[in-house]
């Protein structure tokens, strides 16, 4: 069978699917979510800085959501607040504490493979005069406490490090950290975007000052982020106005949004250990049928991981195209590829884990949701070997994959 | 699952599909692909450029009739993203089309071309259209070597721009294509005139016209 006719032969059978496996970019609204937030687009619209009791409904609806959002990650109230999306919480923690403690030290440590969100903002402080130093992972995309330990000056103002890898999932040491960080000035902050809804999200057992969660990864709303500051905690804006939510971010709240996301994250909570049980049986068979495709390397860690995440990279086929594929196949995954980003760079993330280039622009990405079922692993189980056929035809390289890890820093021990 | 804001056609609205149809067809009807080994009593030109590192790599073969100086037949095999493999497709039909492209006709062919014939690519692709007509070139290049036409042989000769880092005008086309557009994303690609401003007003020269060269 030529390549054509085999391709024509996969996409003859293609039976219209829409098998949504990008979770981790973003999610649906939950329609309990989505109930919840009605009322305050054309009925409760008042502005809860109004004194009236449109306004006073509204404000108390606020309450309630940054109520419940404290509940989840047993803090107080007064401690949340909301923002318009997880990168500006991030920039918020990054810039917003390091600008406040600047004449206490110029030091910062984020790790290597933190989040744009996060990058970024180091990167800018950098500019401003701030040192900014990244601790790295280990092949599994880990980072290790020593290496923060040493990191450490006194001069170090900050210390960011995610919860969960966006990319690969790799679950981070947050509380090593954060008892390590006890003992010292530098305030702790993580991202918890991809964790929430399956990690537990208690800031004092975790030993965190600051997090970040936002609503587009939780079946919540997008444009909505939460940051928890603790008390006592000092930060410089980023907005000025109003002095909305205690004069840390000024700008008409966004009610809708905000109830929306506390919606989403209780409900995140409660259906989180059945619900990462579930998912992690379904990710744990996506990985076993994945990596017995031959030189398919994991990504990420084993165990260590999101409950929904699946992260591979398939050598000698390029990431986009491959993921176009599966589009046509009615198949949504994404890539870390280079010619999927806007800077034409491959992932730092699987970069930083040891792997070289030609790994990068092979990964493929799958994050699977609430709705994902095991027949919808089971079909992509069946399309995907075919796909990685046609596109390895296509390619005139021939890896070997052994020599590929040698190439990186990494001695992957599995494939 | 299924959700409600699907189209008949099973996809969300709009389609997700950032290429043109005739990318499309290329993609999944890919011309004058070269499957398995090459027979090399099949070609007497060869060219390979790119890399997997840089996530694109193209090997293409050729072959010439000697007395008409025409290409009979072009194959190839390419590691990249779909405008990558579709543009070489496209590449592949346009040199073999009629009676076949003379090789100095081959030497014609630009980026540009591939790219209208295929309907245009996205802005951020042209990078990926660009290595076909080099790979191209090089095999063109091999078969003026093997029948000793060695006067025909044409060599892109780099001039160099910042002689302490040893810049050429080469590496700035390659960073433009590579997505540097300003100064400051070229210079934090390459170094270039940084410890010697001197040589600024050339690097941006160069810069200039090659990001509207690429990128209009």
């Amino acid at each position: 069978m030529t390549v054509q006719q085999e391709i024509q032969e996969l996409l003859k059978g293609r039976p219209k699917k829409f098998i949504y496996l990008d979770h981790a970019a973003t999610t649906y609204v939950d329609s309990r979510v989505y109930e919840a937030m009605q009322p305050f687009f054309q009925v409760e619209f008042g502005n809860p800085g109004g004194f009236y009791e449109l306004g006073k409904r509204a404000a108390d609806a606020m309450q309630a959501a940054r109520e419940t959002v404290a509940g989840v990650l047993g803090c107080r109230a007064e401690e949340i607040i909301f923002t318009g999306s997880g990168t500006e919480s991030d920039n918020m923690a990054v810039l917003g504490v390091a600008r406040k403690r600047a004449k206490e030290g110029k030091h910062v440590i984020i790790s290597a493979i933190e989040h744009h969100a996060v990058e970024r903002p180091a990167e800018q402080l950098e500019k401003e005069g701030f040192e900014v130093t990244k601790v790295p992972v280990d092949k599994f995309g880990r980072i290790r406490v020593e290496d923060v330990k040493a990191a450490l000056r006194d001069d170090t103002v900050l210390v960011s490090i995610m919860y969960a890898n966006n990319e690969i999932g790799t679950i981070q040491p947050i509380y090593e950290i954060g008892t390590l960080l006890k003992d010292h000035k530098a305030l702790f902050h993580t991202d918890a975007c991809q964790a929430a809804g399956a990690l537990d999200l208690n800031v004092e057992k975790l030993g965190v000052d600051l997090m970040t969660l936002n609503g587009s990864k939780i079946y919540g709303p997008k444009g909505v982020g939460v940051l928890y500051i603790r008390k006592g905690v000092e930060i410089q804006p980023l907005v000025f106005g109003g002095g909305q939510e205690r004069g840390k971010r000024s700008g008409t709240e966004n009610v809708a949004n905000i109830v929306g996301m506390a919606k989403a994250l209780s409900i995140a909570q409660a259906e989180s250990e059945t619900e990462n049980a579930r998912l992690k049986e379904l990710r744990d068979k996506l990985i076993d049928g994945l990596t017995k495709i031959p030189k398919t390397i994991l990504n990420g860690h084993p165990e260590l991981r999101l409950p929904n995440n699946v992260n591979v990279s398939i050598l000698d086929i390029e990431g986009e195209a491959f993921t176009l594929f599966l589009n046509e196949m009615g198949i949504y995954a994404s890539t870390g590829s280079a010619c999927t980003s806007t800077s034409l760079d491959p992932s730092h993330v699987i970069l930083a884990t040891g792997l070289p280039y030609e790994c990068a622009h092979g990964s493929v990405r799958f994050s699977l949701g609430r709705k994902t079922t095991e027949e919808e692993i089971d079909y992509v189980l069946e399309v995907v070997p075919r796909v990685v056929s046609i596109l390895r035809k296509i390619s005139p390289l021939n890896l070997d994959a052994d020599k590929v890890r040698e190439k990186g820093q990494g001695d992957l021990k599995y494939i | 699952m299924t959700l409600p804001i699907l189209n008949k056609d099973g996809m969300a609205p709009g389609g997700g599909w950032m290429y043109s149809e005739t990318v499309k067809e290329h993609f999944f009807n890919p011309q004058n692909l070269l499957e398995g080994q090459p027979d090399e009593s099949e070609f007497n030109g060869f060219g390979q450029v790119g890399s997997p590192a840089c996530g694109d790599m193209m090997k293409v073969w050729v072959l010439v009739d000697e007395s008409s100086d025409r290409i009979l037949s072009m194959k190839w095999q390419t590691f990249g993203c779909a405008s990558a493999i579709a543009s070489t497709s496209m590449m592949s039909v346009i040199v073999t089309e009629g009676e076949g492209m003379t090789t100095d006709e081959a030497f014609e062919i630009t980026p540009q071309m591939i790219c209208d014939r295929l309907g245009g690519l996205p802005n951020r692709k042209i990078h990926c259209s660009v290595l076909g007509d080099k790979a191209l070139q090089k095999a063109v290049n091999d078969f003026y070597r093997r029948s000793k036409q060695f006067d025909r042989v044409r060599v892109d000769r780099a001039k160099v721009v910042d002689p302490d880092t040893n810049i050429t005008d080469k590496d700035i086309q390659e960073a433009v294509l590579e997505g540097a557009k300003d100064l400051e994303s070229l210079q934090a690609k390459l170094k270039v005139a940084i410890g010697n401003p001197e040589f600024l007003p050339d690097v941006e020269k160069l810069l200039h016209f090659y990001v509207s060269k690429y990128y209009g």
